[in-house]
């Protein structure tokens, strides 16, 4: 018994990263980054608005939320289209009554399905392309053609929507296949929120031109913290304040740091939950001016990384 | 196939060797901080997939890097603030990747001990000859970049095969991280018959353990590790107890878990009769002081109920 010899070769061994995407960097040897109004910390909160198609495909695989019973999976369906259905509009007054800002990732087909709801969305902030819709998970498993249009077709539907052009991505599930990166930078996207190895926004090379990667936090995310951790509601909260005190103090002292919250209104929009967002949001609210509440693309821009051709 | 790895015989807990740590401490406490790079594309092992999804997984790996980028700094800070020196379980491909991290630990006096290359290639399939080059490669790394002796061994991602432990022993290490029978070190019986010990490596401690299989919340981690500490403590008036925290800066470094660990290491550090000590140290000073006893310990008894 033995293996081949390349399981004891290491080609990528070398100093920094084991690929080209972006260079080896800790995030505090960096030059510190100061917000507006000098605030220790900024506040991303991302809404995703998604839709999870009854019939799934599936190629490559599964997102987490996707159909799970045998067909037609009511249950799942109609659990998640509630989110876009009653969920988001208690979002959207927490956040309204706490007055802070929000992105919105997404999916194209949620476009087509309810362009009432993604008119109102793209009156109060940015929109992020969140992918053609949650079965649509990308990854090595596609054939580039598919890729691509799929990429293509949520951009086309979501521009026509929205007041600005679309730069900002996050991919379902934060998938990525080896191409992806090319593909978006093609397709005209700047940054993407899909690699989640930082705190703050860094530069992402591809072949077809720089992107920039602003994380997106998982372990914050309430679908992850609620779903898959199987976590309260209340310990939700518990964590989400946690982080908010960390992340404010060594702000103070250590140069800006972000807090990135991505909602789904399909988990976090229940009536049982929805309270214990709206004590975070109370939390972050009594920091008062400490606090910077901000669009994902001026957060990149007040971190000093201009965007692709962009004016800046 | 064996139905017992044979690696110990049975040393009752009411029946040992009384233990007793330095400066009549009751309990030995390391904190060992598994510094890990994990692969993007790594060959395929045939048993064992590196990922969850398609390759390149992209949200597993960013993951893991979180902790090199970002959770370090995070982590050891707050070591630093408790005066401990961690025990590090180090993919040893990160003295090429990323050295500056490597190189504050060493500033710290921390320990590096050997966790194989990286935790993206496993045990499973080697050759006998594969896994002695694996291992005497990532201990003359450690030596080569440190000065330091590879004392110990946690074997890449807990993947092993039946002559691991026999290997390392071989190799000239003196503890392995592998076995989890036992709140105190024990003899471990190598083929060589080297004197080679087990020093307790606590899995249900393990913040990866804890936060990905047991899904646990951030604040009952740190009552977790209060509970076992106020245990381990008052059962070591008796005899010396060993308690490991392992880490992993890519999940207790996150800022919604670090004031939950710190204050478990507030309740810890503000006893007594503590020894904050490194896996080395626990090793040695067990070897030194006890193993004999109870190698004799174990025989006697064996004897008695033969």
């Amino acid at each position: 018994m033995s293996l081949d010899e390349k399981f004891l070769s290491y080609e990528h061994l070398r100093h920094g990263m084991d690929h080209e995407r972006y260079d080896w960097s800790m995030l505090e040897r960096r030059e510190p980054v100061t917000w507006p109004g000098r605030a220790p910390l900024a506040l991303w909160i991302n809404v995703c608005v998604e839709h999870f198609p009854l019939n799934p495909q599936s190629p490559g695989f599964k997102a987490p939320g996707n159909m799970t019973m045998p067909y037609p999976d009511l249950r799942h369906y109609t659990l998640r289209d509630y989110g876009n259905r009653v969920g988001i509009f208690r979002v959207l007054e927490a956040l309204d009554g706490y007055g802070f800002h929000a992105s919105f990732a997404v999916n194209g087909e949620l476009v087509e399905r309810y362009p009432y709801l993604t008119r109102r969305l793209a009156e109060r902030g940015e929109l992020l392309a969140h992918g053609w819709n949650m079965d649509c998970a990308h990854s090595s498993a596609l054939d580039e053609d598919t890729e691509r249009q799929w990429i293509r077709q949520t951009l086309a539907v979501l521009g026509r929507m929205s007041l600005k052009p679309i730069r900002g991505w996050l991919g379902p599930a934060r998938s990525q296949s080896s191409r992806t990166p090319e593909l978006l930078a093609e397709a005209g996207i700047q940054w993407c929120a899909d690699w989640v190895n930082d705190e703050l926004p860094f530069h992402f090379q591809t072949q077809s031109g720089a992107l920039v990667n602003l994380p997106l936090s998982l372990e914050l995310e309430d679908r992850f913290i609620i779903n898959d951790n199987l976590h309260s509601e209340t310990e939700y909260a518990e964590q989400l304040i946690d982080a908010a005190d960390c992340l404010l103090a060594e702000g103070r002292e250590r140069g800006g740091r972000l807090l990135a919250l991505n909602l789904h209104p399909w988990v976090i929009g229940q009536p049982h939950r929805i309270g214990q967002l709206e004590r975070v949001l109370e939390h972050l609210r009594d920091f008062g001016d400490q606090v910077w509440s901000a669009a994902p693309s001026e957060i990149i821009a007040a971190a000093g990384l201009a965007l692709e051709g962009s004016s800046r | 196939m064996k139905s017992d790895p044979g690696l110990y015989g049975y040393l009752p807990w009411d029946r040992r060797p009384e233990i007793r740590w330095p400066n009549g401490a009751r309990v030995a406490v390391w904190v060992a901080p598994n510094i890990e790079f994990y692969e993007l594309e790594p060959p395929v092992n045939p048993q064992r997939k590196p990922w969850p999804r398609p390759m390149p997984d992209v949200l597993g790996y960013a993951t893991r890097d979180y902790g090199n980028r970002v959770g370090h700094m995070r982590m050891m800070r707050v070591l630093d603030q408790f005066g401990i020196r961690g025990s590090v379980s180090l993919s040893t491909a990160m003295l090429t990747h990323h050295p500056e991290i490597i190189d504050l630990v060493l500033e710290r006096d921390w320990e590096l001990f050997s966790h194989g290359i990286y935790n993206t290639r496993y045990t499973y399939g080697l050759s006998e000859d594969q896994e002695r080059a694996m291992i005497v490669d990532a201990m003359q790394r450690i030596s080569d970049y440190s000065g330091q002796h590879c004392d110990g061994y946690l074997a890449p991602a807990l993947s092993h095969s039946e002559h691991t432990i026999d290997l390392f022993a071989e190799a000239g290490g003196s503890y392995t991280c592998d076995l989890f029978h036992d709140d105190q070190p024990t003899p471990v019986n190598t083929r060589s018959g080297r004197r080679f010990v087990s020093v307790p490596y606590s899995l249900e401690l393990n913040d990866t353990i804890v936060y990905v299989v047991n899904k646990i919340e951030p604040r009952r981690y740190g009552e977790m590790i209060c509970r076992a500490f106020d245990r381990l403590y008052a059962e070591g008036e008796r005899s010396g107890t060993v308690m490991c925290i392992p880490l992993h800066a890519y999940q207790v470094g996150h800022p919604h878990r670090l004031a939950a660990f710190q204050r478990a290491l507030d309740h810890v550090c503000s006893h007594e009769h503590v020894w904050l000590a490194t896996g080395r140290e626990i090793a040695h000073y067990y070897l030194e002081h006890y193993y004999d006893q109870a190698i004799a310990t174990m025989r006697e008894i064996e004897e008695a109920t033969a």
